[in-house]
């Protein structure tokens, strides 16, 4: 049995968005923005994964003589108070960072692409408990939602990821949905329909398909949106709790520290600023190119 | 000969106001008529073509045939098997027999899909056994008249006419005894336009195939129709053989559509009939025979009183109060 | 000697693509006589598109002109600055699109659209208005006055399309140019927007560069016909000399296959075979060359010479001698 029939009893999507990938990542290299955009979630990825074996002392070990050091040729963002390297605790806090995000994220965007098709394409009336749904959760404000999670469940890793993915799913889902109602309306659809396609199929063979690009570009613009939060979180005490190394922790122990030595609010901030900016400008450059309205020529 | 496809007084009706609106406006009939009593007989192995303009409802009567609209009166009858009133689950085993070609050639292809993937498709979805894929797209493209290796192309690889092929190919793919096309010309020059159109002929010849066409195009319809309607307001204006409507039409629209085919030739004499106005809203029809507003001919006893359909011993019928003889 | 409005001499627009320069338009010349209606016949891809953008100068950010200009009126439009362009547009010259439902602006009211065009008049907004509403009726659309207030989503595309035409025309422009203006209508509504355009035309004086793939549409408008194929001209002249005496193997198979010429129901409706050429590797020969019955080998290496059949009438292939007669 070929591949190819085993594809089709499994009624596999065909995910070739990434057909014209070489030549999109071409088109990226000529936008300035692009460029940058894509050098930086290289270096930011990179080193994130890498980070245990980059990492130039161990992050949580503690050297209480040398501690709040401004940067040296041994530790090149100073110490903490505790005389933890920081640049290494930056390392690793990429790590947990980029972590949190990938899970949290995935989980959002699954949920949010199951939700947002039924919505989409269903009956009216799933549409309207769905979409009521999601309007609920996103009244919420965030941060009261993170104290009611944290109070039922204590602040964790696991906290900062349950608040992130029920505050995310909305908004996929609605995406989702205005996306996958215009498609709906198109002919293809109907000819799918016409050839007596079931709902199941339509949606995961030819709706799937058309609906995910847009979604992860949209994602992958939200992974500084989502590091910032569990920052936030993890300065306020309702996220990573010490030791382990956070970019939101570091924020916090800096600003507590901020007479000593400057270096750990801007060994804290960095990293989020370069994180934003390399993700924020490679998903618009990525969006542009695979826009095709937006081109100038033909 | 038994009728393959019979339709007799069918009705397509939507909501022109939604519930709530209409209980507060005490709005008695919020419903607008797209396809207000419609009959027609499609025979085995004959091209039945629906004509009309936008807002006629052809579009929306063919899709009521093939299962894609609810029809909320009338029959519509397939080998004498009532459709109307089928869920989706019924309807899909008729799908393999009544197959639909859209209007739009590339658009109605899934974009992410291959060409193999999407005439294939078919297969798929009835869950018919097959050993080899890629061998049935082959068999089906070379009976289109593509090459074998357009299987591998994506939608937005192909020009016009060979995404209307794919179309076709993609209608043939379960063998079906009627192909409702929709519009199988549009978009096309008229360098490839009889392309399709003989490629329809050949099929129809061979397979024997029952062919429904929706098409404004009049001076296409002349050449591949045995016989046709003219729609107007969502009603058959005028029905008949093609030959003797194009000899000699008898409703004052179809007199008009007739005209308005400019001869391609500038010393050409034909007395192009000009029409009034618009085509009316469907939510204000208007009283008495529905075309007076538009009709050159329009006397009195057109505004008051709804016109007889009259037929003649050949099956050609047309409603007017001025018909002469039929 | 007749006044031109129009000259394209030697015009050639190449188009910046990743795969080479794509040559969309070559060496093509075409004029439009004062007063008079040419039409351009051709199907996708004969260049018409960028024709139009060169005429009006708004071309594609990746369009080249590489050869060859434009003269409108007395001037050179490739040789005008942005703002001397911008005062021809709209004024002497307009144009016509062919979508109705998308031309028009559809948060602004057509009284306002209609006033807003006579921007360079000096006159009150209620000579604007009157002026407006009498084009409104000239064009056919009943009871203007109470119209003025609506927007386009409340029009039909037969209306809009009407609509479009009164305001090109409002602005007495000397040349009007109309790209497929009823190729997204219905026969019917055809009919009377090309009646309406022929009165205005023979009343205001104008002349108008009509655009259409519909052969019946220009036979009947057009006094001269351009006939281009894959970005060249390849036949032009009075309307008469390209239906009743085609000269180019293109045109004669192009009418040919306009079903409404065929008089004799058949089931084997003629076509012409092969597809566009590459424009990128545009062949050495004639441009026709390899869809063409009575293509000979010189077709396929040397590119044909323009022919003058009669004083109007000029054809660009091998198989025509000085009389316009083929070879063969």
């Amino acid at each position: 049995m070929t591949i190819s029939t085993l594809k089709q009893m499994f009624f596999m999507p065909n995910f070739n968005f990434l057909i014209s990938f070489k030549s999109s990542i071409k088109r990226l290299c000529k936008e300035p923005l692009g460029l940058l955009g894509l050098i930086l979630v290289t270096l930011i990825v990179g080193s994130a994964v890498l980070a245990p074996w980059l990492v130039p002392h161990d992050p949580i070990a503690i050297d209480v003589m040398n501690r709040l050091k401004g940067p040296s040729i041994e530790h090149w963002f100073g110490t903490d108070q505790l005389g933890r390297d920081v640049f290494s605790r930056v390392l690793m806090g990429g790590q947990v960072a980029l972590m949190v995000a990938v899970s949290a994220i995935s989980l959002a965007l699954g949920c949010g692409l199951f939700l947002g098709l039924l919505a989409g394409f269903g009956p009216a009336w799933l549409d309207h408990i769905i979409v009521t749904l999601f309007d609920t959760v996103r009244s919420f404000p965030t941060i009261i939602f993170a104290l009611a999670v944290v109070t039922l469940t204590g602040p964790s890793l696991t906290t900062i990821i349950l608040v992130v993915v029920v505050t995310s799913i909305p908004i996929y889902g609605r995406v989702v949905r205005t996306q996958t109602q215009a498609l709906s309306a198109q002919e293809f659809i109907l000819a799918e329909r016409a050839l007596g396609a079931s709902m199941p199929r339509v949606l995961w063979v030819h709706m799937l398909p058309n609906v995910i690009g847009q979604l992860l570009i949209l994602a992958s613009m939200d992974v500084p949106i989502v590091i910032t939060i569990e920052a936030g979180l993890s300065f306020l005490g309702l996220g990573i709790q010490p030791p382990t190394p956070s970019w939101g922790t570091i924020l916090n122990d800096g600003y507590s520290y901020i007479r000593n030595t400057p270096w750990m609010i801007i060994a804290g901030g960095i990293p989020l600023i370069l994180c934003t900016l390399g993700f924020t400008f490679l998903g618009e450059s990525l969006r542009d190119i695979f826009d095709p309205k937006l081109r100038k020529d033909i | 000969m038994p009728n393959l496809l019979e339709a007799r007084d069918v009705r397509v009706r939507f909501r022109s106001k939604s519930v709530i609106k209409s209980l507060l406006e005490r709005d008695a009939d919020p419903f607008l008529d797209a396809v207000c009593g419609v009959s027609l007989n499609v025979q085995p192995g004959e091209t039945f073509a629906i004509v009309g303009e936008s807002g006629s409802g052809k579009t929306t009567l063919a899709r009521a045939i093939t299962g894609l609209v609810k029809a909320q009166e009338g029959s519509i009858r397939y080998q004498n098997k009532e459709l109307i009133g089928l869920s989706d689950s019924q309807f899909r085993p008729l799908r393999r027999d009544i197959a639909m070609m859209f209007q739009d050639p590339i658009g109605s292809l899934s974009p992410r899909l291959t060409v193999e993937a999407l005439i294939t498709e078919p297969f798929k979805i009835h869950g018919v056994k097959v050993d080899d894929y890629a061998a049935e797209a082959r068999r089906l493209l070379a009976m289109v008249g593509l090459p074998a290796h357009f299987a591998s192309r994506y939608p937005f690889q192909l020009s016009g006419g060979q995404a209307r092929r794919v179309g076709v190919a993609r209608a043939l793919a379960l063998s079906p005894k009627l192909i409702v096309a929709d519009e199988p010309t549009a978009g096309l020059d008229v360098s490839v336009q009889g392309e399709i159109l003989n490629l329809l002929a050949k099929l129809q010849s061979e397979l024997g195939l029952s062919l429904l066409i929706i098409t404004h195009n009049l001076s296409v319809v002349r050449h591949i129709s045995d016989r046709m309607g003219i729609m107007y307001l969502g009603r058959f204006v005028e029905q008949g053989n093609t030959d003797e409507i194009f000899e000699q039409a008898k409703h004052p629209y179809t007199q008009a559509l007739l005209s308005a085919n400019h001869d391609p030739d500038p010393d050409a004499h034909s007395e192009r009939i000009e029409l009034q106005g618009e085509v009316p809203s469907l939510l204000q029809r208007p009283m008495g025979c529905e075309f007076h507003t538009r009709c050159p001919n329009a006397k009195d006893i057109c505004r008051n009183k709804v016109p007889d359909m009259f037929s003649s011993s050949t099956g050609h019928e047309a409603s007017c109060h001025f018909i002469d003889n039929i | 000697m007749t006044e031109l409005i129009l000259d394209v001499h030697d015009l050639s627009i190449d188009y910046r693509t990743p795969r080479g320069q794509l040559k969309a338009l070559r060496n093509v010349n075409m004029t439009i006589p004062k007063g008079k209606i040419v039409g351009i016949v051709g199907e996708s891809g004969c260049g018409k598109s960028t024709l139009i953008s060169a005429i009006i100068n708004l071309m594609a950010s990746n369009a080249e002109v590489s050869n060859g200009g434009v003269k409108f009126l007395q001037d050179e439009l490739f040789e005008l600055s942005k703002k001397q362009m911008q005062a021809i547009r709209g004024d002497k010259l307009s144009i016509v699109f062919q979508d109705p439902m998308t031309s028009l602006n559809p948060v602004v009211s057509i009284g306002d659209q209609m006033t807003d065009i006579q921007y360079r008049d000096k006159v009150s907004k209620k000579e604007k208005t009157a002026k407006a509403i009498k084009m409104l009726d000239r064009v056919g659309i009943p009871d203007p006055e109470s119209r003025l207030a609506q927007f386009p989503h409340e029009f039909s595309g037969g209306m809009l399309q009407r609509i479009a035409i009164a305001m090109a025309l409002l602005v007495e422009p000397d040349l009007l140019i109309a790209d497929e203006p009823t190729t997204a209508l219905d026969a019917t509504l055809e009919v009377q927007i090309i009646y309406r355009l022929k009165e205005l035309q023979a009343s205001q004086g104008c002349s108008i560069l009509f655009i259409s793939h519909h052969l019946g549409v220009i036979a009947e408008l057009c006094d001269e016909v351009v006939v281009m194929y894959s970005g060249e001209v390849v036949e032009k002249g009075s309307v008469r000399d390209i239906f009743h005496h085609a000269s180019h193997p293109y045109t004669q198979k192009l009418l040919k296959c306009d079903p409404a010429a065929i008089k004799q129901k058949t089931k084997d409706l003629p076509t012409i075979l092969g597809s566009l050429p590459d424009l990128i590797e545009v062949p050495k020969g004639c441009i026709f060359a390899d869809r063409c019955d009575s293509a000979s080998a010189l077709c396929l290496e040397q590119k044909p010479k323009a022919v003058q059949i009669n004083e109007s009438h000029v054809a660009n292939c091998h198989l025509l001698d000085e009389a316009g007669a083929m070879y063969a």
